[in-house]
């Protein structure tokens, strides 16, 4: 990039890119990869998010975050089902993410007793 | 009905539905919608995140993308509105000017002394020099610190677009980070920001046709405390043995290899683009008359909700502990906050109303520090926190300056003699007058800051020093070895059972005419029993 100009261009190509994606795209599980979430096993949740998209042959993005502050409720995972709202699940263990995998990401339906959390957009 | 192997969960099924499910979710892969199952349950049952306790009173400026977006990807960083400040710093303002708008913020560092961030980048800048470095300090050696290590690993691109902007304000060309190798996954996602940065003409030659020109640097650190001092720092940076050097000179004077330094924490950092994308009164509007804009804690002990909190300035420590952090782990009784590590103080009940500043801390015996921040309560000895912290800068003491060396051992000596149970006379008022001559005469603030547990426990909790000396007792049942514990002697004891009354924490049992046991791990040695036994059957075994 050579200037101001093209920053902004780029941003705004980057932004629609993302709320496309966000609206219509597939679905999106986003893991807690700070060294706290490592820490309390986000590695092996990872792992079994892989496996459980491979074995039922999902066509889902898996990507990562940092810490969001709470370090006690670690490992968490975040679901966002396209034109949804971010949905955090917190504490998690190796059987939760089935759950949340076929209930939420495949069903749409939230897991209740383990969503922590939701991003309300345009609120910070 | 469940279609496998994705898991798909039809409910209400009639025969006729199947065929559609059959021609298109079978055949076309294609998810047939209104057959799905669906609680009456929407979105609005789950609580937003800022409807909740632990994120209500927070106010995140440097946090605000920690745990949003994926930190290895400079895509999500630039959507989220990433390095607009930096363009628009370099390419829409002058130097004076942004010095000014950070003046005007009434920003000041979070590593530790709150320094005015403007005024030290304009010192920086006025000192003449072919050659400008810029440095962050990411050293982050406070026990039970982890501030700047999540918002390195959580948004590292922030700390880089900060780090731009202040270098085109001091007019530095080359920046050096400084972090701890133990810190392996926040220099992976920097080094990858950096390489991002560098592809895109972000950092480098002529960034953003402004004429200006910055590259950055990663140096570890092998995590000695002393070495986030700013003069050892630099000196580990030069490859030297990182020990602190006199001051003056200042790094704005001479700094790196004898040149101009301005060097920031990582926090401090992250604060400037906020700063220039909405301007001196967005920022300054937050927080207390002198202490401007937010602060990163790491909120750990025992407390319900520990973690990673960013707070306005001006928050009481009541409304951290207890609105933030969740109140007391198993409705334990509050006793004690420590702030600012091994260089800060524990701060009593009494004070949890204060509202917390670079200056309010500073008059209760405490300090900001980095932004450590941990809660205790009535089952921990205050005597032995100030000795672990005193034991852990006595050891990460450099040796170079003997107040430092020598003093800090002392000190510790004493503080070990007290919690065996060893503790004399006097001790109280020699450790009092140690403390005060090496925060006097200390060559840096790590023996400067060193006694601050000390004194700050003594000033709060002096009646816990005193058991230990005089009682021999540790009220926390902490420190152990406070004395031995008494025992009876079966072949003396008649079974009068006076010992029994007495003992006040009903350690000692038996059947009368018999001999009385006492429960070892009960007993405190206070004596009381020995004392009363008509026989003398009773002593320390
Ligand atoms: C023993 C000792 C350790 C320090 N450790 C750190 C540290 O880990 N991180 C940090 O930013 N500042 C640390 N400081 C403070 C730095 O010397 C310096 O004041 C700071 O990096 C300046 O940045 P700021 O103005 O942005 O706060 C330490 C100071 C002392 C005396």
């Amino acid at each position: 990039m050579k200037s101001l100009k093209e920053l902004r261009e780029l941003r705004e190509t980057l932004q629609k890119e993302i709320s496309a994606r966000n609206s219509a795209g597939k679905p999106k599980i986003i893991i807690g990869m700070g060294t706290c979430g490592i820490a309390a096993g986000a590695r092996e949740i990872l792992h079994t998010v892989l496996e459980e998209i491979e074995r039922r042959k999902l066509d889902v993005v898996v990507t990562q975050t940092g810490c969001i502050g709470m370090c006690e409720k670690e490992p968490l995972l975040d679901v966002q089902l396209p034109g949804k709202e971010r949905i955090t699940y917190g504490n998690l263990k190796k059987d939760d993410v089935k759950r949340i995998i076929v209930e939420h990401v495949i069903n749409g339906n939230i897991v209740t007793d383990l969503a922590i959390a939701r991003f309300e957009e345009g609120r910070d | 009905m469940i279609v496998y192997p994705e898991g798909v969960f039809y409910c209400h099924v009639e025969a006729d539905d199947v065929a559609e499910i059959v021609e298109e979710h079978l055949l076309k892969g294609r998810i047939v919608e209104r057959l799905l199952f669906k609680e009456p349950l929407t979105e609005e049952t789950i609580p937003s995140y800022q409807d909740i306790d632990f994120y209500k009173k927070q106010h995140r400026i440097v946090l605000s993308n920690c745990g949003r977006i994926n930190p290895e990807s400079i895509q999500e960083y630039i959507a989220a509105g990433g390095y607009e400040a930096a363009g628009k710093a370099l390419t829409e303002m002058t130097p004076e000017e942004v010095i000014a708008e950070v003046k005007n913020a009434g920003l000041r560092g979070r590593g530790g002394a709150g320094f005015p961030t403007g005024l030290k980048w304009e010192l920086t800048r006025k000192t003449e020099s072919d050659k400008k470095y810029l440095v962050c300090n990411a050293d982050e050696g406070d026990p039970g610190a982890f501030m700047d290590r999540s918002l390195l690993e959580g948004d590292p691109h922030r700390i880089i677009e900060g780090m731009i902007i202040a270098a085109y304000a001091i007019g530095a060309d080359e920046g050096y980070i400084y972090i701890r190798a133990e810190y392996p996954l926040a220099i992976e996602r920097l080094e990858l920001a950096i390489e991002q940065a560098q592809n895109l003409g972000l950092l480098g030659k002529d960034i953003l046709g402004s004429g200006f020109d910055f590259d950055l640097h990663i140096k570890k650190g092998a995590g000695a405390f002393v070495c986030g001092e700013e003069t050892a720092l630099m000196a580990s940076i030069e490859g030297k043995r990182g020990m602190p050097r006199p001051k003056p000179p200042f790094p704005s004077v001479s700094g790196l290899w004898g040149k101009p330094t301005n060097i920031n924490n990582v926090e401090t950092f992250a604060n400037v683009p906020y700063i220039i994308n909405y301007g001196a009164e967005a920022f300054n509007s937050i927080g207390t008359e002198k202490s401007k804009g937010t602060k990163v804690f790491a909120l750990t002990g025992k407390i319900n909700n520990t973690g990673l909190v960013e707070v306005p300035m001006g928050i009481t420590l009541r409304e951290i502990i207890y609105d933030i952090g969740g109140g007391m782990n198993q409705g334990k009784k509050f006793k004690a906050v420590q702030t600012g590590g091994p260089s800060g103080g524990c701060i009593p009940a009494e004070l949890l109303d204060l509202k917390i500043d670079y200056e309010s801390l500073q008059e209760v015996g405490a300090m900001m520090g980095s932004g450590g921040m941990v809660v205790m309560d009535d089952s921990t000895c205050m005597v032995d926190v100030a000795r672990f912290f005193l034991s852990f800068t006595q050891s990460e003491s450099c040796g170079k300056c003997t107040p430092c060396r020598e003093g800090t051992k002392r000190m510790l000596e004493i503080l070990n003699r007290i919690c065996s149970g060893e503790g004399r006379e006097g001790d109280l008022e020699l450790l009092e007058e140690l403390a005060n001559h090496i925060k006097e005469t200390s060559l840096c603030q790590l023996g400067g800051s060193a006694p601050n547990p000390v004194l700050s426990t003594l000033l709060y909790f002096r009646d816990e020093y005193e058991a230990h000396i005089k009682d021999k007792r540790c009220p926390a049942n902490v420190c152990e070895g406070m004395g031995a514990v008494y025992v009876i002697d079966e072949n003396k004891c008649v079974g009068c059972g006076m010992c029994a009354r007495v003992c006040p924490i009903e350690a000692i049992s038996g059947k009368p005419k018999e001999p009385y046991r006492i429960n070892e791990d009960l007993c405190i040695s206070c004596g009381a029993c020995a004392a009363k036994c008509p026989v003398g059957a009773i002593s320390q075994g």
